[in-house]
């Protein structure tokens, strides 16, 4: 016995499903699952990720009813968003750790597709884009940062475009288009905004649309030794309703630790930037930056003859290459053979970033 | 066979022309994808702004500073470090790190000039004491004219 409403969402349905095919995508739906075994929980932070990308979305429009773009107004105006506007110290708080727990959710997401070697044939552009995606993150929080043209972030985006700077042939260039001059200026805090609110949510938002085609088209990655076992044996999780139900609690969770994050923990504001005044003692950038801040502090002058500095950005980029073409060098996994190099090699990135973030942390 | 003999120039005449027209055709798309971009380019980069020339700056009376510190003056557009020392003689120095950047500042408990964001220390000639500055900070002149503290930028 249908009822009256029924009958109506029916009706509603079938026009829509003899227009787009709805029927197909339901059956496609059904099919999706995620397999289940002891490193299942990995699988939600891609998920979480693409929730505070959202929240960063939502809460920095709202943030731009507010904001201005100028040398002369952006610290007054987040003063202002922060201590006038109703609930916009809650919107920008908000808008701030949720950066930082999606920067933190991406490299959780990362990690666990490299240990699981999630990126290995056919899943190559997959982890490529994730690649641009995680690049993309940082350089949202790197431009967003100095928004509120504050001391610390003054300083940060000096010390962060000057390393790029030293990049030989290119650096220069670059330094000058990013910086809209040869010094941070109000014309740098006018090019991060462009970026922020503009260029990066437009490629961000491509590369997301592309990363998730992919997945959806050839479904999730499984890893090696869940791929082995018979087939009676391999355990999965519905992707409707089940899974998808268990990413929405997790989400609200963390919407819970965000709201709970941005209501008793409130973002600083700091002391409006002075191109004319002394870096204060104890600067240090965001904790992402935090571990490349430390190695940077430790390097002498001189190393062999050339800038440390030089030779910092050296180790790092060839490093960050390494790990961001991977699915290159990685013959074994592909083959079913175990890459025990590959696994070290995470391990040791892991513990550097620990390490010297921690130190970072500690140490003046 | 001569009839396939001339098929086959024809043939070999057309691929020719087609590979005419594709040189053409690509080489027309790329200068004109560099006359959408150069424009774009050359907007993305700043014009140069005039920079004030300056050749000296006033900074105020002698007694103004007090003995053992040191702060930032506007040289221009430019920063520059001025310290007073214990003896009450003044120095001055170009204010930005030569490692990546920052402004520094003068430190009483070192005796030293330091930059906050990676620990580079220079001593008060301005030479490297410690830490990863590559290169000794520019040393300006100061003299005293009139009880006026008068910083000016040396002869390179």
């Amino acid at each position: 016995m249908a009822t009256n409403e029924e009958k109506k969402s029916g009706k509603i349905f079938n026009w829509l499903d003899e227009r787009y095919d709805f029927s197909g995508l339901i059956e496609f739906a059904k099919k999706k699952s995620v397999p289940k075994f002891r490193e299942t929980i990995w699988y939600y932070f891609g998920g979480i990720a693409l929730l505070l990308f959202v929240v960063q979305v939502i809460s920095g429009i709202l943030l731009l009813m507010y904001y201005k773009g100028t040398e002369d107004l952006a610290f007054e105006s987040v003063h202002f968003i922060s201590t006038k506007v109703s609930f916009g110290w809650l919107i920008r708080s908000v808008h701030s750790w949720s950066a930082n727990l999606m920067v933190l959710s991406v490299f959780i997401h990362m990690f666990s597709v490299y240990f699981l070697k999630g990126f290995r044939k056919p899943r190559e552009l997959t982890w490529y884009t994730g690649i641009g995606l995680l690049a993309i993150s940082m350089a949202f929080g790197f431009s967003g940062y100095l928004l509120p043209w504050n001391e610390l972030a003054f300083f940060a985006t000096k010390v962060g475009t000057d390393i790029v700077g030293e990049v030989p042939l290119i650096g220069e260039p670059i330094l000058i288009l990013l910086r809209g001059g040869e010094d941070v200026t109000g014309a740098t805090l006018s090019r991060f905004f462009g970026f922020h609110v503009a260029i990066f949510p437009g490629i961000f938002v491509i590369l997301l649309t592309l990363h998730l085609l992919m997945i959806q088209r050839q479904g999730i990655a499984e890893p090696e030794d869940y791929k082995k076992l018979p087939e009676d044996e391999k355990k999965t999780i519905p992707f409707f309703p089940n899974f998808a139900m268990r990413e929405l609690l997790i989400w609200l969770i963390v919407i819970n630790i965000l709201a709970i994050l941005a209501v008793f923990f409130p973002w600083e504001l700091g002391t409006k930037a002075d191109p004319f005044s002394s870096a204060p003692v104890g600067i240090k950038p965001e904790w992402y930056f935090l571990f490349m801040f430390q190695v940077f502090k430790f390097l002498p002058g001189e190393i062999l003859l050339l800038p440390g500095e030089f030779v910092g950005i050296l180790l790092f980029g060839i490093g960050i290459l390494l790990w961001a073409i991977v699915p290159v060098w990685d013959r074994k996994t592909t083959k079913g053979e175990k890459n025990t190099l590959l696994t070290y090699f995470g391990i040791f990135v892991i513990l550097f970033i620990i390490v010297f973030t921690i130190l970072g942390f500690i140490l003046d | 066979m001569t009839e396939n003999h001339s098929e086959h120039t024809s043939q070999s005449n057309k691929s020719k022309r087609r590979d005419f027209l594709n040189i053409l055709l690509g080489g027309g798309f790329i200068a004109w994808l560099g006359a959408l971009f150069f424009p774009v380019f050359k907007y993305l980069d700043p014009p140069k702004v005039e920079e004030v020339k300056v050749s000296n700056v006033k900074i105020g009376a002698v007694e103004d500073m007090e003995k053992d510190s040191g702060k930032i003056i506007k040289f221009g557009n430019k920063p520059v470090i001025v310290i007073r020392k214990p003896t009450g003689e003044y120095i001055a120095f170009g204010g930005v790190c030569t490692h990546l950047d920052c402004i520094v500042q003068y430190r009483k408990d070192y005796g030293q000039i330091y930059c906050a964001c990676h620990n580079g220390r220079y001593d008060l000639n301005g030479r490297v004491a410690s830490g990863p500055p590559p290169a000794p900070l520019t040393k300006f002149g100061v003299t005293i004219k009139d009880d006026e503290v008068i910083v000016f930028q040396e002869a390179t």
